[in-house]
């Protein structure tokens, strides 16, 4: 099966926007992402502990003149809530690719509690949701919500859907879930 | 064994001619010690996001490598964004600091006792998490010497301070504010 194509797409928008922080939680569906953000001289890519580490990093990259992107999972959301509160006090710009678990074909049952919230729970706590379902819509809505973040100054999510993702294989083909 | 530090003198200290530093200060506390020290633009006070000081110093840090950046918080705060000590650790940024005053109590809310209270040994944490320097300081000797030291590099401080609240110095909250004038202060247009 060939590599898809909107990793490096998403890439090249980062790039166009002026990326130089991408704060991630390590991440099979944004593995190429983050392959590529550490091979950029202009992009620095800063591993984090959890999550809302990242909501801080990004305002602080703001407070300093520079634009960060944050790579999570669903599941990260949640770790994300209170410190979400910088960007709503403080009109600092946030953009956050966020690939989901736990919805299309999900093996996991413990991955389906934070999905069935993660966009809830985004919009609760006053952040913009785009949702990318098919790859051919992934580059343009990653460019628009990084419009949306940086010129209008929001917090705006991307979702990447599970399957756009496709689901993470647990067992061998043929063999009963 | 000398009198403990008082916070107000210990921040005066730290901060007293350094108009160049870029100040971040986490929430309770540590921002009104801050704020007592004498309210500028380059100072950026937190009042809430409990837990994302040492972050917001990071992220500031890359942002501006070729500034000092100087985060102030309490024990607390610091306990509660621990895992970001190990992401500044291997980020090895050399332009980062963080001062945490430890009153082993969380003054804030009615001075439980906080776990350096229990053993926790903040400077320990960090220097587990490689950062190259780190230091405890206690006595008047010892934060002269930690204020010399952070105008030449990067280093990870624990300063034992008195308990006891002190009477609240209050910077503006309003984080939009904050935040533009910040930016302002660094040259940063903002369209």
């Amino acid at each position: 099966m060939s590599e898809p194509a909107w990793p490096d797409e998403v890439f090249a928008v980062l790039r166009e926007a002026d990326i130089q922080q991408v704060g991630y939680v390590p991440d099979a569906g944004h593995a190429r992402l983050i392959a590529r953000a550490h091979a950029e001289p202009s992009m620095r890519a800063v591993v984090l502990t959890t999550e809302e580490e990242g909501i801080a990093l990004a305002t602080g990259a703001w407070l300093g003149g520079a634009r960060a992107v944050l790579l999570m999972q669903s599941s990260g959301v949640g770790n994300c809530i209170n410190m979400l509160s910088l960007a709503a006090n403080c009109r600092t710009p946030l953009l956050l690719l966020v690939t989901m678990r736990g919805e299309w074909g999900e093996f996991n049952p413990w991955q389906v509690p934070m999905a069935r919230a993660t966009e809830q729970v985004l919009r609760a706590a006053g952040v913009l949701v785009h949702r990318a379902d098919h790859a051919g819509e992934v580059a343009e809505m990653v460019r628009a919500a990084a419009a949306l973040a940086f010129a209008s100054r929001e917090a705006v999510a991307v979702l990447f859907s599970q399957r756009l993702i496709g689901a993470k294989v647990f067992v061998a083909a043929g063999e009963k879930l | 064994m000398s009198e403990a530090l008082d916070r107000r003198a210990v921040v005066a200290t730290l901060l007293a001619g350094r108009d160049d530093l870029l100040v971040v200060s986490g929430l309770g506390s540590a921002t009104y010690d801050v704020a007592a020290a004498g309210d500028r633009t380059e100072n950026f006070y937190l009042w809430g996001a409990m837990g994302g000081a040492a972050m917001v110093g990071l992220g500031l840090a890359l942002a501006q490598p070729t500034r000092r950046v100087l985060v102030i918080t309490g024990d607390g705060e610091m306990l509660m964004g621990m895992g970001g000590l190990a992401t500044i650790g291997a980020s090895q940024a050399e332009n980062l600091s963080i001062v945490v005053l430890d009153n082993r109590s969380f003054g804030e809310t009615g001075a439980q006792a906080s776990h350096t209270a229990h053993g926790t040994d903040l400077a320990l944490v960090a220097a587990g998490c490689g950062w190259r320097e780190t230091r405890r300081v206690a006595d008047q000797a010892g934060l002269v010497g930690l204020a010399a030291a952070l105008r030449t590099r990067a280093l990870f401080a624990v300063v034992e301070i008195a308990p006891g609240e002190k009477p609240r110095v209050l910077p503006p909250r309003h984080g939009a504010l904050l935040a533009a004038r910040f930016r302002a202060a660094l040259g940063i247009s903002d369209p």
